[in-house]
């Protein structure tokens, strides 16, 4: 039985006051240099919410344009605005401040967000009309606090404060007195996480055909982890945001590996549908607060509006064969083993090149290879290159070594089998993935056979490994026949050749007599 | 340059020296390599790490530079580097690194 990939949704969300108040190139520069000129100028670089609608890689990452598409405009983007900017897309949306710092209130259970009774009655009815808010979640909206409550929670009890538009307008308190994992900050980030999560999932649920009772597992691949001083890590994201989508059916776990994450929660999760284990498994991840803003210095000091002002999440389901999705081909799976090492060349020799000498194919066999999607608008003006671009290259020069690829059509491969970066630098959220939606389509209705998606991560941060990390996979077009019907036809194959060579043998020995 | 490699940076130069530390960079470009190397001669130029006015003056060099690519066993280098040798603008990332030796350098 093949695990198919039957619906994908990617959502963003605009936070434009968490870029500043939340963003750790920002909370590191108040504690380092609190005078900076950089905290002074930030607010004049924050973008409009419709400027953030109208930037290409915006709509590239919810599927108004495709990376083709994004590639026809001439770099850089920030200073383009293009004709596609609308909120919704079909595989998600670009949520706007006031209605994401309600959301944060809908998912969270131990009344720990408080917002202003102002702010809610302003903007309640506004929130009411966004494409995938249910009933369930109407009804979680509390009529808020009042603005000296919320203030007085601040100075005075640590809360971690909620702004829109430069003002107050609400705050996560703490859940515990003395417990850092439970303190305002971890709990605003891992809130800001959930509710992420939830919006992408709920999109996922509303792009995709997949009864919700048949989504019996969800893996929540963040970056951020949920406990207390006992269990720092104990978990669980995934349960929490499938709990307010209403997935009843489902359980679910937590799988972490900084970037890789995604990539490890989709082979996991194809491969619980492939054994039997589940009907349906999703994959979700919301966003990072931490990444806000984080290369803003180098935007800043270049004239550039902060680019990185938006959470990402996104999510996949993975179902039982439908005959006609992609499938996720777990045959052959490329992985970095712990004896890997960790030059480039081992790195992607091992995510790349092993899984494809396995499967007999070459480096040109894969229509389209999906790396780290990064935006190179966003790492490029901060000195850190056009991120997709190198991986092709060094697909490229892995294929050039191997004698698949001559040496003057290397800048040829990457136009050919490469993208163009559009994912916000949200850690977990560009690393492969994102193309997943793109790559479904062309595998159905476009011209596409095998597209190879490759997480890699950075385990060094954790400070617990050196290893680098990763592992890869391949979508390809699903011809329609079952694997236990091509199965059959494969010994049928072999039975005929026997008995045509038996046959021939026959027949010459009967010439020889 | 992150602040705990910046620290550590630092920590090695005062353990050992800064005349005996030679600092090896694998950027990707002669922008990221300057910036790096800048970082260890000059000071951190963000003034946010712990190097932050701090001018060590170290060696620094890239590992696709010609001084230290000849230093290396040949069969390790094109085991570890040569693909991504292809791949670098190597000549930009010398000059880069050439210019900010120069500029900064003390040993």
């Amino acid at each position: 039985m093949k695990a198919v990939v039957k619906g994908s949704a990617y959502v963003l969300a605009h936070v434009p006051e968490m870029v500043i108040y939340n963003g750790t190139t920002q909370t590191t520069e108040r504690v380092v240099n609190p005078e900076s000129e950089y905290l002074k100028e930030i607010r004049n670089h924050l973008r409009k919410y419709e400027d953030v609608l109208a930037y290409a890689p915006n709509q590239c990452y919810i599927g108004s344009i495709c990376p083709q598409e994004l590639g026809e405009i001439e770099f850089p983007w920030y200073d383009k605005k293009i004709e596609q900017n609308n909120r919704y897309s079909k595989f998600g949306e670009i949520m706007p401040e006031e209605e994401f710092l309600i959301l944060m209130q809908v998912v969270d259970e131990f009344d720990l967000v408080f917002l202003d009774k102002d702010f809610v009655a302003k903007f309640k009815e506004q929130f009411s009309k966004c494409e995938i808010v249910s009933e369930h979640m109407l009804e979680r909206i509390k009529e808020g606090h009042e603005a000296s409550e919320i203030k007085r929670l601040v100075e005075e009890e640590h809360a971690e404060g909620l702004y829109h538009e430069g003002e107050l307008v609400g705050c996560v308190r703490r859940a515990h007195d003395i417990d850092q994992n439970l303190n305002a900050h971890v709990m605003h980030e891992n809130m800001v996480s959930k509710a992420s999560s939830v919006l992408a999932l709920a999109h996922l649920i509303k792009n995709s055909d997949v009864p919700v009772e048949d989504i019996e597992y969800v893996i929540d691949c963040s970056e951020e982890a949920c406990g207390d001083m006992n269990q720092r890590g104990g978990g669980n994201f995934a349960k929490a945001a499938a709990e307010i989508v209403q997935l009843s059916a489902a359980s679910g776990s937590d799988t972490r590996s900084f970037c890789a994450a995604p990539s490890h929660a989709i082979v996991e999760a194809a491969a619980l549908v492939k054994a039997g284990v589940f009907k349906a498994v999703a994959v979700t991840a919301g966003g990072s607060t931490a990444k806000l803003g984080m290369n803003g210095k180098d935007h800043v000091k270049k004239g550039l509006p902060i680019l990185e002002d938006c959470l990402g999440g996104f999510a996949v389901v993975i179902t039982q064969d439908d005959g006609k999705s992609p499938y996720v081909d777990l045959d052959y799976v490329g992985h970095h083993a712990v004896g890997t090492g960790s030059a480039p060349q081992a790195v992607i020799s091992s995510l790349v090149t092993d899984p494809l000498d396995k499967a007999g194919l070459s480096v040109l066999d894969v229509d389209k290879f999906s790396p780290e999607m990064q935006n190179p608008d966003i790492t490029k003006p901060a000195g850190a290159g056009d991120v997709p671009l190198a991986n092709f290259k060094m697909i490229a020069a892995l294929a050039v070594k191997r004698g698949e690829l001559e040496r003057s059509e290397l800048n040829n491969f990457t136009k050919e089998h490469g993208l163009e970066g559009f994912a916000p630098t949200q850690g977990h959220i560009p690393s492969g993935v994102p193309y997943i939606g793109h790559a479904c389509e062309a595998l159905t209705e476009g011209d596409m056979n095998r597209v190879m998606i490759v997480g890699k991560g950075s385990l060094f941060l954790g400070r617990m490994t050196n290893l680098f990390d990763g592992i890869s996979f391949m979508l390809v077009r699903n011809d329609g026949q079952s694997e236990e019907s091509s199965a059959v036809s494969k010994s049928e194959i072999r039975q005929l050749i026997g008995e045509s060579l038996r046959a021939f043998a026959e027949n010459i020995l009967e010439k020889a007599e | 340059m992150d602040l705990e490699n910046q620290k550590r940076v630092l920590d090695f130069s005062e353990k050992h020296g800064a005349e005996n530390i030679v600092v090896l960079l694998g950027a990707a470009d002669g922008e990221g390599a300057g910036l790096a190397a800048e970082t260890c001669m000059a000071g951190d130029p963000t003034f946010a790490g712990p190097l932050t006015g701090v001018s060590l003056g170290l060696k620094c060099y890239h590992v696709c530079e010609e001084e230290v690519k000849s230093e290396f066993d040949e069969a390790v280098y094109e085991e570890q580097v040569s693909m991504m040798e292809m791949v670098l603008d190597v000549d930009e990332i010398a000059q880069e690194m050439q210019e900010i030796r120069e500029e900064y350098c003390k040993f």
